[in-house]
């Protein structure tokens, strides 16, 4: 159960049991050396009172005076030093009663093991251990301790005084100190459980975060798991730290996984594109050879002539359709130089103005940079038009090109607002379009070319902008 | 006072040195005389003592009592009295014979075995009559014993071998059932004053003990809580109640002012409120023919 338990709760609960495990050992101990005290104490009163009684004892012996005897172990019990319950017991040498201040329970001239059990056991115990110096006997079953010490004159015994203190005077002893520890306890506890209290949720609150975080993880894209957890050298500041760095990981995986699958997905298209629009190339190439070869040699009417240019126009546009979708690579010799870039600022700038949008060119390059100029040109007239056409009027676009230590990036940016993300991910499919008037191939066609330069293509939301950036690698110097 | 006269002197400025002197002299042999005087008083007191035993017959642990009764028989008799007490009866018996004693308060078993040396001065008078009796008690937990013949083979307390309730009664008694007093008991002893009789009875040390009836009813009233333990099983007859007793050849006036003094006791207030804490009537004059009765007690058995 303490397993399943939020450490909120079991620490202060570990904490309560120590205290309380932690006091029963001190009870046990406490209690334990105090009766060993009590039993020291015993013996030496009892030894004491043994002395100070002892030549009264004898002469009431010697002068077989059972009265005297009777009254100084009668005094001898009034004197009790708070230790109640105390009988003393006056025996000849052959184990008879000769005296006791409790004459009814050990009548005189009884013999002792007559007396019960108990007095039978320590008559055995006197029959066995015979000394002439005080001890104590105890056996677990008895009621009393009995604190043994011959009546000697001149070295010689001629009785025997027992001392039997009750052994529940322990007892009030015992409680005494057990409520003490149970005070005592109390005491810690009120202190120690807030304590563990505030400890358990201090030391639970980073793993309970830790915990909900993790259980995100899976459910939710790593990009959009963020935790501030505590980070640090001790082990939760490192979980905290490889949590942070774990989630990083998951994201740019997944990141690149997504890029991976697109990239492959729009190869695919890409060849099926391009080989549907093979097929497609051959047959018209002859088809329009042939309406062509009809105009020049063929007999002509206004019908034919007008079904003749119907198919002319429509084959022409299904060839600028087709030609768009091959993207072929036309090598050219010339790289790419800062006036290339220049004149597509001019070409774009008629239909900017046409809409009243603003375009901040910046043209960062100085020279010549070796990149093939065609595709590049290409590149850069359809992601800027592209920019201005999703622009609402009066809007601006934002362009920059600069060279970089291995790469041409270009930049575009327009304030057309956020584009969904789904959106985002189908972005370079073909036929996919937001332009009622485009063909929906501008932005596959764009992707096509920046695959075939080796380059990467990229488009993001950036507070309240849409930035398209690609990267494309310099040729290396041959 | 010597040195406030001297004062006085002081305060009268100074005197001719012969006549301060002379004053001084004189007030010197004044203080000497006065010493001398004090002296022979007390040499005359010391001479005027009597001295009267005690026993346990009666309860000599009433020590103010006992104080009360000093002073008083001091003013009756215009003289010093001294109270001597011991533990028992036979060291009182004992000094009086020695003439040590001008008087004593003793058990009338002594008295009639030392008739021969001793003479009465005077008889307590206990509810009206100069006798009392002995008590047979046992523990009140004890509720079967009717007899003494019950006892045979307890544990039994005398009080003293030579009083007549608290032993010589009892060994009457085993007598004649029959029985050898010297065996019928398991064991005995003595507690050498009726008191401890009672009171080694009631807490059980003794199966049954002999005391003074006086004594018996006595502490009924003043340790209720020990006479409650305990149960009277048998009283015996009465006999004459213990003398006071001196020594035969006491001189006449000193037995007199001594007989004056007790018989004087119911007489006067203070006397009788004495006679009150001892729970007695009084005291009077009697003859030897009080105690034959113990006389035949003590002969039964052989102890004379």
């Amino acid at each position: 159960m303490l397993g399943q338990m939020s450490y909120r709760y079991k620490v202060p609960l570990v904490m309560v049991f120590t205290i309380i495990f932690t006091g029963l050992i001190v009870t046990v101990i406490m209690t334990w050396r105090t009766v060993e005290d009590l039993r020291d104490e015993l013996f030496h009163n009892a030894i004491k009172v043994g002395t100070v009684i002892n030549d009264t004892l004898v002469s009431a012996l010697k002068q077989d005076n059972v009265w005297l005897a009777y009254q100084t172990l009668e005094n001898a019990s009034a004197q009790n030093d708070g230790l109640d319950e105390r009988v003393f017991i006056m025996l000849t040498n052959d184990y008879t009663v000769y005296a006791s201040d409790h004459p009814k329970l050990f009548p005189l001239n009884s013999e002792l093991r007559s007396v019960n059990a108990e007095m039978a056991r320590l008559e055995a115990h006197f029959l066995k251990f015979n000394s002439l110096e005080p001890y104590t006997y105890e056996h677990p079953s008895n009621l009393r301790i009995y604190i043994v010490s011959p009546i000697i004159d001149d070295g010689v015994a001629l009785g025997t005084l027992i001392v039997g203190y009750s052994r529940s005077i322990l007892l009030p002893r015992f409680y005494a100190i057990v409520k003490r520890v149970i005070f005592a306890l109390l005491a810690v506890m009120l202190i120690l459980v807030p304590l563990g209290a505030y400890m358990g949720k201090r030391m639970a609150k980073p793993l309970t975060k830790l915990a909900h975080c993790l259980s995100r993880v899976g459910k939710e894209p790593p990009g959009k798991i963020s935790c501030s957890l505590h980070e640090g050298d001790d082990e939760v500041g490192q979980l905290g730290v490889n949590f942070r760095n774990m989630i990083k990981e998951l994201a740019e995986k997944e990141s690149l996984e997504k890029k991976m699958v697109e990239s492959e997905r729009l190869a695919a298209v890409g060849r099926l594109a391009a080989g549907v629009a093979h097929e497609i190339n051959n047959p018209l190439g002859g088809m329009l050879n042939s309406i062509n070869t009809f105009k020049h040699h063929g007999s002509s009417n206004d019908i034919s002539d007008s079904t003749m240019s119907l198919l002319e126009r429509g084959l022409c546009q299904i060839r600028e359709t087709v030609s768009a979708l091959l993207v072929e690579a036309r090598v050219e010799g010339h790289p790419l130089t800062p006036q290339d870039v220049d004149d597509i600022y001019t070409l774009i700038q008629s239909d900017a103005r046409l809409r009243t949008i603003n375009i901040e060119w910046q043209n960062n390059l100085h020279e010549t940079v070796a990149i093939p100029s065609t595709q590049t040109r290409q590149i850069l007239i359809n992601l800027s038009m592209n920019a201005v056409q999703a622009s609402e009027e009066g809007g601006s676009v934002w362009c920059y090109i600069n060279r970089e230590q291995n790469d041409l990036r270009i930049n575009i940016e327009n304030d057309s607002g956020h584009i969904d993300e789904n959106r985002i991910s189908n972005m370079f499919e073909p036929l996919v379009h937001d332009n009622p008037n485009g063909h929906g191939l501008g932005l596959w066609v764009t992707y096509q070319l920046v695959r075939q330069l080796n380059g990467e293509i990229d488009v993001k939301n950036d507070t309240g902008r849409t930035i398209f950036s690609v990267s494309l690698p310099l040729e290396r110097a041959a | 006072m010597i040195l406030s006269t001297k004062a006085r002197f002081d305060l009268h400025g100074p005197k001719p040195f012969l006549k301060v002197k002379l004053i001084y002299a004189a007030l010197i042999s004044v203080f000497y005389a006065l010493c001398l005087f004090s002296f022979s008083t007390i040499a005359i007191a010391s001479h005027d003592t009597y001295r009267i035993g005690l026993t346990p017959v009666f309860l000599h642990d009433q020590s103010s009592a006992l104080k009360q009764w000093q002073s008083y028989l001091e003013r009756q008799l215009d003289a010093k009295v001294e109270f001597v007490q011991r533990d028992t009866y036979g060291e009182i018996t004992d000094l009086l014979l020695g003439r040590h004693l001008d008087a004593a308060w003793i058990c009338g078993f002594p008295y009639v075995r030392h008739n021969i040396s001793l003479q009465l001065v005077a008889v307590p008078v206990y509810e009206g009559e100069p006798l009392y009796q002995s008590y047979l008690i046992v523990p009140n937990s004890d509720n079967k014993t009717r007899d003494i013949s019950d006892l045979k083979g307890k544990v039994f307390a005398y009080s003293d071998p030579d009083s007549n309730s608290g032993y010589l009664v009892a060994q009457v008694a085993i007598t004649s059932k029959g029985f050898d007093p010297k065996h019928f008991f398991q064991r005995t002893f003595f507690a050498w004053s009726h008191r401890d009789v009672i009171e080694a009875v009631a807490v059980e040390l003794a199966q049954g003990g002999a005391v003074d009836g006086y004594v018996w009813e006595t502490l009924k009233t003043i340790d209720p809580s020990l006479i409650k333990r305990t149960r009277v099983v048998m009283k015996s007859k009465k006999f004459g109640f213990p003398p006071i007793a001196t020594y035969l050849g006491i001189k006449p006036e000193r037995l007199n002012k001594l007989q004056k003094a007790f018989l004087s006791m119911s007489s006067d207030s203070e006397g009788q409120l004495l006679l009150q804490r001892l729970n007695l009537d009084g005291f009077m004059v009697s003859d030897d023919r009080l105690y034959f009765d113990i006389l035949a007690a003590a002969n039964s058995i052989g102890e004379d």
